[in-house]
């Protein structure tokens, strides 16, 4: 028996004793088939074609073992590592586990906010259509360990016609857990019902210590002419491994935007799946991720044009620095009879020092004649005749090299409509760029 | 203020100055003339210090002080200010407040209290008045999708914000037309003081009708090979340049 085998059943081995009598039917398939397909297929390796350039050797040479049920973070643990301001409802969670003590379920008007477990008990049919569907196609290793393993998490279901003023905060703290390789599946299930809007907020964090992994899946549900704003704030520790999928599917005339900012983690994947499912349908992805030492960053997008008159725009940009990787790469297709797709896709790095290394890798798959698609990919160093304009009228060469930077990144962080989100970027940004105390006014 | 001696510059593998000689004295205004790649260019960027040239051989001092020891940016406190012939652009940073960082760093430099917002403001108000710029323009992003006019007009308004003791304008009336000459050229004027000199290189001698300098040079091949007063920049206009070129190298660079 390989030594791969062996691994692979440690996971079977923690799933059996995981084993729920009490879970509802489909529930239990989902994850059997789940296990299945994961023991057989394992990690991706170098030969898998969206993992080539992805190199998992150090998240999988340690075995993981599932959060175990554990103390909740101390309040003022979490005060310290969660956004200062946030108003309105929050879900906790710690180690995959909703802490009710620390989140704020309630009051919400036109919006449920339940944890993942109790939804499932109390609900479970109106989980079924969605729960694990979403994200279900093609789904990854890592997805499939989370449908598995994922014991709880949230579920935000947004009644038909709600317009929700406040964002939604959905945290993911890692189990403080001290010792073993610990595997948390954090799962999040939106469904924003017909004519809804919303905006969620996802922030993961976690403590420095053991080593981690978050295995996270987002499902979102937007119904007809809904609209459903997503922002995700990667900042693990930087050791931790960090792999998210995002699916959402767009019903008619459904508006869909992610901005995703990844910070954090010493391997961070993100797979954002996005189909359109009526016509009509709109979506942006955003995203900015800043890597430096050895650390590697991934994006994986797919935007499916199944159906016609959808427009789908991405900017993604990168900042590098020491012998950092980076990763994008994204697939737009449009389907036979997918006629008026409007679709872009940009994909922007900037490399701060020699040895950072990216991969872009930017997809059209046209299948229909009547669209309008453009895709575009730039890779380089800061402008050395900015850098040295800008030294010509005084300015240190490190508060320069700042300067430029934080003008490449900070666009799409200075637009955020969620304050909190932009201040925590914003700060964190500024405490990554020396001689920073001029970026505050400089940036136009 | 400042004494350029027997300077050897090369770009790349190139040599491009090879042996030049300029003195300027507080109060001046030398003219440097030239036909294109005689390395006028390349004489204002290692004035300011521009990677990617190599003095092999030479010196020049500034007040006393050897000026190729200095970074680009302590060469700017210390008072030298380079326009560029080609601004550049720079999306995402603020025209105005790029140039407050820069002021306060200059005056942090010289021991002077920083400027607040308050102050630069009006400040900038006043000088943009002068240069008859659009003090929207001069808030947007460092010269991204100004015109050509409105490039050089953004360096001679950054120029009367520093207030430099040496300035070095490099081809600034390239490209423009006869009002916006005008404007750049009454900026230069506003500015022209008895502590404070200015090296003006042109590739044409109409600048020269509205910005009079005290000397004109001329240089070919990297040297200069002759000097003289204001009516010399009418006789280059008349006859250009190739006369000189065959010229042997006059003796000194001052007349």
């Amino acid at each position: 028996m390989s030594a791969v085998a062996v691994e692979k059943d440690v996971y079977r081995l923690a799933f059996d004793r995981l084993f729920d009598p009490g879970e509802t039917g489909w529930l239990r398939e989902r994850r059997t088939a789940a296990i299945s397909r994961f023991v057989e297929k394992g990690f991706p390796g170098p030969r898998d074609e969206a993992w080539r350039h992805t190199p998992i050797g150090p998240l999988t040479r340690n075995r993981w073992e599932p959060a175990a049920p554990s103390a909740p973070p101390a309040a003022e643990a979490l005060a310290a590592l969660a956004p200062p301001e946030m108003s309105g409802l929050r879900a906790v969670l710690a180690g995959g586990r909703l802490v009710p003590e620390l989140s704020r379920l309630d009051g919400g008007r036109g919006v449920e906010v339940q944890g993942l477990a109790s939804a499932l008990r109390s609900r479970p049919d109106e989980l079924e259509p969605h729960l694990g569907r979403i994200a279900g196609d093609d789904a990854n290793a890592f997805s499939e360990l989370n449908t598995a393993f994922a014991v709880d998490g949230v579920v935000i279901t947004v009644e038909p016609g709600a317009v929700l003023e406040d964002p939604l905060h959905v945290i993911h703290v890692a189990a403080p857990d001290e010792g073993s390789a610990v595997l948390s599946c954090p799962r999040l299930l939106v469904v924003a019902g017909r004519g809804s809007q919303c905006r969620v907020v996802e922030t993961y964090l976690g403590p420095s210590g053991a080593p981690h992994l978050t295995s996270a899946v987002t499902e979102v549900v937007v119904g007809d002419n809904a609209s459903v704003d997503h922002y995700k704030l990667q900042r693990e520790d930087p050791g931790a491994f960090h792999v998210a999928t995002l699916a959402a599917r767009l019903g008619r005339d459904a508006r869909f935007a992610d901005r995703s900012f990844t910070l954090g983690a010493a391997i961070g994947r993100n797979d954002i799946d996005v189909r359109f499912e009526g016509e009509g349908g709109e979506c942006r992805l955003d995203g900015l991720f800043v890597v430096d030492g050895e650390r590697l960053s991934d994006t994986h997008s797919r935007v499916d044009h199944a159906r016609p008159h959808c427009s789908s725009h991405e900017h993604y940009k990168g900042v590098l620095d020491g012998r950092a990787r980076g990763v994008f790469h994204g697939v737009v297709v449009v389907r036979p009879g997918a006629q008026k797709t409007d679709a872009s896709q940009m994909n922007r790095n900037l490399l701060l020092s020699r040895e950072a290394l990216v991969h872009s890798t930017p997809q059209l798959e046209i299948l229909a004649d009547d669209v309008k698609c453009r895709h575009g990919s730039t890779t380089g160093q800061l402008d050395p005749a900015a850098l040295f304009y800008l030294r010509s009228r005084g300015i240190g060469e490190t508060e320069a090299r700042s300067l430029l930077t934080w003008a490449f990144a900070s666009d799409i962080v200075l637009g955020l409509p969620v304050p909190a989100l932009r201040e925590t970027l914003t700060g964190y940004l500024r405490r990554l760029l020396p001689g920073s105390a001029i970026l505050g006014e400089a940036v136009a | 203020m400042l004494e350029i001696s027997n300077l050897h510059a090369r770009a790349g593998d190139r040599d491009i100055l090879k042996g030049l000689d300029l003195a300027v004295r507080a109060g001046e205004v030398h003219a440097i003339m030239g036909p294109n790649g005689s390395g006028k260019s390349t004489l204002a960027h290692v004035l300011a210090g521009r990677p990617g040239y190599t003095v092999t051989e030479g010196s020049v001092l500034y007040r006393g002080r050897d000026l190729l020891a200095l970074a680009p940016e302590q060469r700017a406190r210390e008072g030298v200010f380079l326009a560029f012939q080609y601004p550049v652009e720079i999306p995402g940073v603020s025209n105005v407040y790029f140039l407050k960082a820069a002021l306060n760093a200059i005056r942090a430099h010289r021991g002077e209290s920083e400027l607040d917002a308050v102050e630069f403001l009006s400040l900038v108000g006043e000088k943009a008045k002068d240069v008859e710029i659009d003090e929207e323009l001069v808030k947007r992003s460092v010269n991204e999708g100004f015109s050509g006019g409105e490039k050089k007009r953004n360096e001679i308004f950054q120029m009367a914000v520093l207030e430099p003791t040496l300035a070095i304008l490099d081809e600034t009336d390239s490209g423009l037309d006869i009002d916006a000459l005008r404007i750049v050229a009454e900026g230069v004027n506003r500015l022209r003081a008895k502590e404070r000199a200015m090296v003006v290189v042109t590739h044409y001698q109409r600048l020269l009708n509205y910005i009079v300098p005290d000397f004109v040079h001329v240089l070919v091949e990297g040297r200069i090979v002759r000097s003289g007063g204001k009516e010399m920049a009418f006789e280059l206009d008349e006859k250009g340049y190739s006369w000189l070129e065959k010229e042997p190298v006059t003796s000194g660079a001052r007349p």
